[in-house]
């Protein structure tokens, strides 16, 4: 066991990743010479060579289209888009190449591309640089969604992703890259697709990723101290999801949290909760409830993204509400 | 008439860009004909009147060049070798098609002939060409990587974006620019400010203008482009000017149109007056278009006797099943 950071576990994904497999090439600005804005890529340019750490230009539409033509190729790219917010300029390339390739040429090929990308607040980076803007991609039949909430996790899923034959979205989250964790030295490779029951609990559950998952697990450990025990479940990949682990999960605490950063509107936890609603309505003892982002910009100000940003004492509110119990306690 | 005959020489490579001439020819009106009867759903955009690119460009091709079309694509599949048969079968939307009835006219592909697809939006193979030649490159394939777009594309932003990207990195591609004057339904010259030899230029990538045409021209600059290309220098842009003789799509009114853009020079004329010129006979020419006619016919009967697509294999297309997991 030692402390491993985020985005060193990101890093060794790659470097193992590069080193097992040499069809696999990085991409992105700023990545090879610099390291990449997070230092995610750093030491891959020495180690691999200009070759297969690539600087690309400005220019994230072409950066991502490459990486379709590319991965038609047999190469596996794995490109870095800066900030998530760049993402929207990646769009066509996404979601109208790479997510339907394998759909619409009969299946004659699959893309095995990864975009990684930061999301989140926290940094006072402003409405351009903050968003969180998964559920965009993960409405996309075609594309897989991924956004790891620790260290391990993230070794794991990055992993995991750049061996999955289909495009995937990995999602990190900025305010997580400095973090450190106990890690085995031993990282295990996880798959795509599965959810991780970080808590047990009996009363409630809650359904989070990402940094998000941070916040559930302070509320958790409040409402322990009251007698309170939430189970925390760690979706890890947004799409395709892990419903049969969400399902089982509120079959044994009958309440439903779903918590992220994104907006709440028209978010993650929106197809999550109708599923539920729907699969799940005979477990219901109370009404889902979600925990996001209110429908507005990310502020710039510190103090309207502290606002903006969703807390584990807005996460405690929610499980009260799910169990409630939303006008007791708290006083 | 008289009885077809076989023609007993190649006229000096002429007859086999006739014969795909006259194959590109007959399948689009074909399928023209096929659409206004309701057997071709969806659109499709015929590129009538722009084969002599598609041949020309192909000709210097190897099966594995990879090249990445546009949504006015059936010349370049046909010239690239997508079978006769899977083509029309996926046209008529059917189970045999070659990308089973899910992608039609405008998303046609062919992997096994380094057909990378035709693409419903405009410019989006350019990157794609790009992408593929870096994976030659890294790859070590020798092949290069072709990029076809029409003169409406030179005004998306990932055309420029691919531009720099290619002359930076000096990647294996030729971009071919089918300038047929039209960006859909607005002439060109009101939506491109720029001369494109200097603005190619800008780029540092060497532009060779072409008759569009004339198929022995686009072979002959084409051979050139592809040397360059294959030299290892960088990418090279191939201007083909040529015609559209139909609408942007089929059923296109075409108001926008007058009469008097002057004749259209068709690339078939064109190529039946150097053959004449050779000394071909009437009837050698008459036997190469019956006998491409007859080929187009059986794929259609094919095609027709082939089932509808299937809703289950597709909806199981959608992400690749797990135990295969390996790229194309």
């Amino acid at each position: 066991m030692a402390d491993l950071r985020y985005g060193a576990a990101l890093n060794r994904a790659l470097a193992d990743a590069m080193a097992e497999d040499g069809d696999v090439i990085v991409m992105g600005e700023d990545i090879a010479g610099a390291g990449g804005s997070f230092g995610v890529t750093r030491g891959l340019l020495d180690r691999f060579g200009a070759g297969r750490v690539i600087d690309t230009p400005i220019s994230e539409a072409t950066i991502a289209g490459a990486a379709v033509g590319a991965a038609m190729g047999g190469l596996k790219p794995v490109f870095e888009i800066m900030f998530m917010d760049f993402a929207t300029l990646t769009m066509d390339a996404m979601v109208n190449q790479a997510a339907k390739a394998r759909f619409m040429f009969g299946g004659q090929c699959s893309l095995p591309i990864v975009l990684r990308t930061p999301h989140g607040g926290g940094l006072s980076a402003g409405p351009q640089h903050s968003q969180c803007l998964e559920a965009w991609f993960a409405h996309v039949p075609g594309l897989k969604v991924v956004c790891p909430s620790d260290a391990a996790s993230a070794y794991g899923l990055l992993r995991g992703a750049i061996a999955d034959p289909d495009p995937v979205v990995f999602v990190e989250h900025k305010g997580l890259y400095a973090r450190k964790w106990d890690a085995p030295d031993d990282l295990a490779v996880l798959p795509l697709g599965q959810a991780a029951v970080l808590r047990d609990g009996r009363d409630a559950t809650v359904v989070c990723y990402g940094a998000a998952v941070h916040l559930a697990l302070a509320a958790a450990d409040g409402l322990a101290a009251e007698g309170t025990s939430v189970e925390v479940i760690d979706l890890r990949t947004i799409q395709p999801w892990d419903e049969a682990t969400v399902l089982a999960s509120l079959a044994r605490t009958h309440r439903l949290v779903i918590v992220h950063e994104a907006v709440e509107a028209f978010g993650v936890g929106a197809e999550i909760a109708a599923r539920m609603a729907d699969v799940g309505f005979d477990e219901l003892d109370g009404p889902i409830v979600r925990v996001g982002a209110p429908f507005m910009p990310v502020p710039f100000a510190k103090g309207l993204e502290a606002a903006y940003q969703p807390s584990a004492a807005q996460v405690v509110a929610a499980i009260r509400k799910a169990m409630g119990r939303e006008f007791s306690q708290e006083a | 008439m008289a009885k077809a005959q076989k023609p007993t020489s190649n006229h000096g490579g002429l007859l086999p860009f006739y014969e795909a001439l006259q194959l590109i020819r007959q399948c689009e009106e074909r399928l023209g004909q096929l659409f206004a009867d309701g057997e071709v759903p969806g659109f499709i955009h015929l590129g009538i009147g722009q084969e002599a690119v598609s041949v020309g460009v192909m000709s210097v091709l190897g099966t594995q060049d990879t090249i990445a079309s546009t949504h006015r694509g059936h010349g370049h599949a046909l010239a690239k070798g997508i079978p006769l048969d899977g083509f029309f079968a996926e046209l008529l939307a059917r189970a045999d098609g070659v990308c089973g009835g899910r992608g039609g006219s405008m998303h046609v592909a062919d992997m096994r002939v380094g057909m990378l697809g035709a693409n419903g939006i405009v410019g989006a193979g350019v990157p794609i060409a790009l992408g593929s030649a870096l994976a030659h490159r890294n790859r070590g394939t020798g092949h290069i990587a072709v990029s076809f777009f029409g003169d409406g594309a030179l005004a998306e932003g990932v055309l420029h974006e691919s531009f720099n990207m290619a002359a930076l990195w000096k990647l294996p591609v030729l971009f071919v620019c089918e300038a047929n004057g039209w960006s859909e339904f607005s002439p060109s010259a009101r939506q491109i400010a720029f001369d494109l030899e200097a603005w190619s230029a800008a780029y540092g990538v060497p532009c060779v203008g072409v008759d569009g045409n004339d198929v022995v021209a686009v072979a002959e600059a084409a051979e050139k482009a592809v040397a360059l290309v294959r030299g290892g220098t960088g990418p090279v842009l191939l201007e083909c000017r040529t015609t559209r003789v139909r609408g942007h799509f089929e059923g296109d009114a075409q108001k926008y149109r007058t009469a008097d853009e002057g004749d259209a020079r068709d690339p078939i004329a064109i190529a039946e007056a150097r053959l004449r010129a050779q000394g071909i006979a009437e009837s050698e020419l008459a036997a190469i278009a019956d006998e491409v006619r007859a080929r187009i016919d059986a794929a259609v009967t094919k095609a027709r006797a082939s089932g509808p697509a299937s809703f289950a294999a597709a909806r199981a297309d959608v992400y690749t099943p797990l135990v295969l997991g390996e790229a194309c």
